[in-house]
């Protein structure tokens, strides 16, 4: 018993520290690679390289007048940025980041329904945007969250066929069920591969694309960050933000991003699994950081692609944006759960 | 023959081709791959930018930046105070007051020369406008001042490069 509850103080611990480790890190990552990929060099004066240029910018915004607005809403005005940074952070609960080390696993839930659980929660985070932009009392900021969570609807509808297509192919909602099953497949068995039916390939590949391209849209990400687009709102939802608030959507947005990236690396990329290398065989403290390790490289590659895509592609029209929505992700993700459902059972069988 | 259309035969294999450049030229996903590609690129490739306190430009050869008084091999100022600089000079920034040369191989020499840098554009006419090679642009560009009166270069300035 004892045991057990310091395990999970161990594994709140860890996964706290992901969380609140890798989001100031992404600060200077997204202004570091923004400057790479522009020919520039980027901050690079605080610290060794510009480690530290965070630590720098919050303590910047910490001391920073509060404002907020004379006829704003003031409790939901505070609320916003609560909403917007505490649900993500949740979602990593059920996410199993590594091996279990005996009989204990490493994860800080290890709930039946996690996925759903990740889900609910991480559609929670659009509640604060679109509090924090009507209560801000500013069209700029209403238009951004209108826009908000008007994508969010568009986009969700997609993702959930993508988790749907997970559930298929797993049979399972429960994460460490649906990385467990990844492993014992192997490399070719991970769920962007079809998950071990060689016939789900392409609807693999497909769905996690899409998968992909929906999470870039909920989370508010360049190609599709619509809600803040300072060209034509201003800032959008978080115009009348300032200071630590403000610090907190930024930071929100990076929770988000490190959870839907844990997510993903669990839904299609294998969990902790290491192509190749049978880690199930040894649940000892070696093999769990070495499954930690893969965990993370597989996170943070995704995390970066997140970056690259930002500093490459311009923002969509908004039109565009909802037509891309309902018209082509709606139709290849409903496309692609019929087909897997065919697929298989050709290749299972009718019962399973 | 004018009102032949023309027609190009495209053989079966191409016209599938087409038909699935058509498709993912719509999907947009192979035109972002390669706007992906060149970007990483561009993130590995060293970047253009100086870390100016500690690295300082090379200037190329006949950059134009601030000017000096040249002085012959016995140490004299070239300068006769012909005011051919002054007379090209498009800013009208060279003000020269002269007086009699204390030499006998020249009638005047600059009692002052003044260059307002503020006035300055930097185009070196006066350079090319002088006859005995006595004005000179350098490769100097780092031009701070905290006045304006500091701006406003006079012979001692000019001549101490």
């Amino acid at each position: 018993m004892i045991w057990e509850l310091l395990w999970l103080c161990f594994t709140m611990f860890m996964a706290i520290s992901i969380i609140m480790g890798i989001a100031p890190m992404l600060i200077i990552a997204e202004r570091r690679v923004s400057a790479w990929i522009q020919g520039r060099k980027g901050p690079n004066r605080v610290g060794p390289q510009g480690l530290m240029q965070p630590l720098a910018d919050i303590t910047k915004l910490i001391f920073k007048e509060e404002i907020i607005p004379e006829n704003a809403d003031k409790y939901l005005f505070i609320a916003g940025p609560l909403l917007v940074f505490c649900p993500p952070a949740l979602g990593f609960a059920v996410i199993p980041f590594g091996n279990a080390i005996g009989e204990y696993k490493l994860q800080v839930a290890n709930l039946p329904i996690g996925i759903l659980f990740a889900w609910a929660v991480l559609s929670v985070g659009v509640y604060g945007i679109t509090l924090g932009g009507w209560a801000s009392n500013n069209k700029y900021s209403l238009l951004g969250s209108l826009r908000a969570s008007a994508q969010l609807i568009s986009y969700e509808l997609s993702l959930g066929l993508g988790i749907l297509l997970i559930v298929m192919m797993t049979e399972s909602i429960d994460p460490q069920q649906i990385v467990w099953n990844q492993v014992h497949q192997g490399f070719f068995g991970w769920n962007i591969f079809g998950g071990g039916n060689p016939l789900a390939l392409p609807c693999g590949i497909v769905g996690f694309t899409m998968f992909f391209i929906c999470a870039l849209a909920e989370n508010n990400r360049v190609p599709f960050d619509l809600a803040e687009c300072e060209a034509e709102l201003v800032g959008g939802y978080h115009t009348e933000y300032s200071s630590m608030k403000f610090a907190m959507f930024l930071l929100g947005e990076y929770v988000a991003m490190i959870t839907m990236c844990g997510l993903i690396v669990t839904l299609f990329l294998g969990g902790w699994d290491i192509p190749f290398i049978h880690l199930e065989e040894q649940p000892t403290v070696f093999g769990a950081i070495l499954s930690f390790g893969a965990f993370m490289t597989k996170m943070l590659v995704l995390l970066f692609s997140y970056l690259w895509i930002r500093w490459t592609l311009p923002r969509f029209r908004y039109d565009q944006l909802m037509g891309l929505g309902w018209k082509v992700f709606l139709p290849i993700s409903l496309t692609n759960v019929v087909v897997l459902a065919i697929v298989g059972i050709l290749w299972k069988g009718p019962i399973g | 023959m004018e009102n032949q259309v023309a027609t190009v035969n495209v053989p079966g294999p191409l016209k599938a081709r087409s038909f699935i450049v058509r498709l993912l030229t719509k999907l947009y996903l192979p035109n972002i791959f390669a706007g992906l590609v060149k970007t990483f690129e561009w993130m590995v490739r060293p970047s253009a930018t100086l870390e100016y306190p500690e690295v300082k430009r090379v200037t190329r050869k006949g950059y134009r930046g601030e000017h000096r008084l040249k002085k012959d091999d016995q140490g004299r100022m070239k300068c006769v105070a012909c005011f051919m600089c002054a007379t090209a000079c498009p800013a009208e920034c060279i003000e020269i007051t002269a007086g009699p040369s204390p030499w006998p191989d020249r009638d005047k020499v600059p009692v002052q020369f003044r260059i307002d840098m503020l006035k300055c554009i930097y185009c070196g006419m006066c350079e090319e406008a002088c006859p005995c090679d006595a004005i000179e642009l350098t490769e100097t560009y780092t031009q701070v001042a905290t006045t304006r009166e500091e701006k406003i270069y006079d012979i001692q300035r000019l001549l101490s490069y």
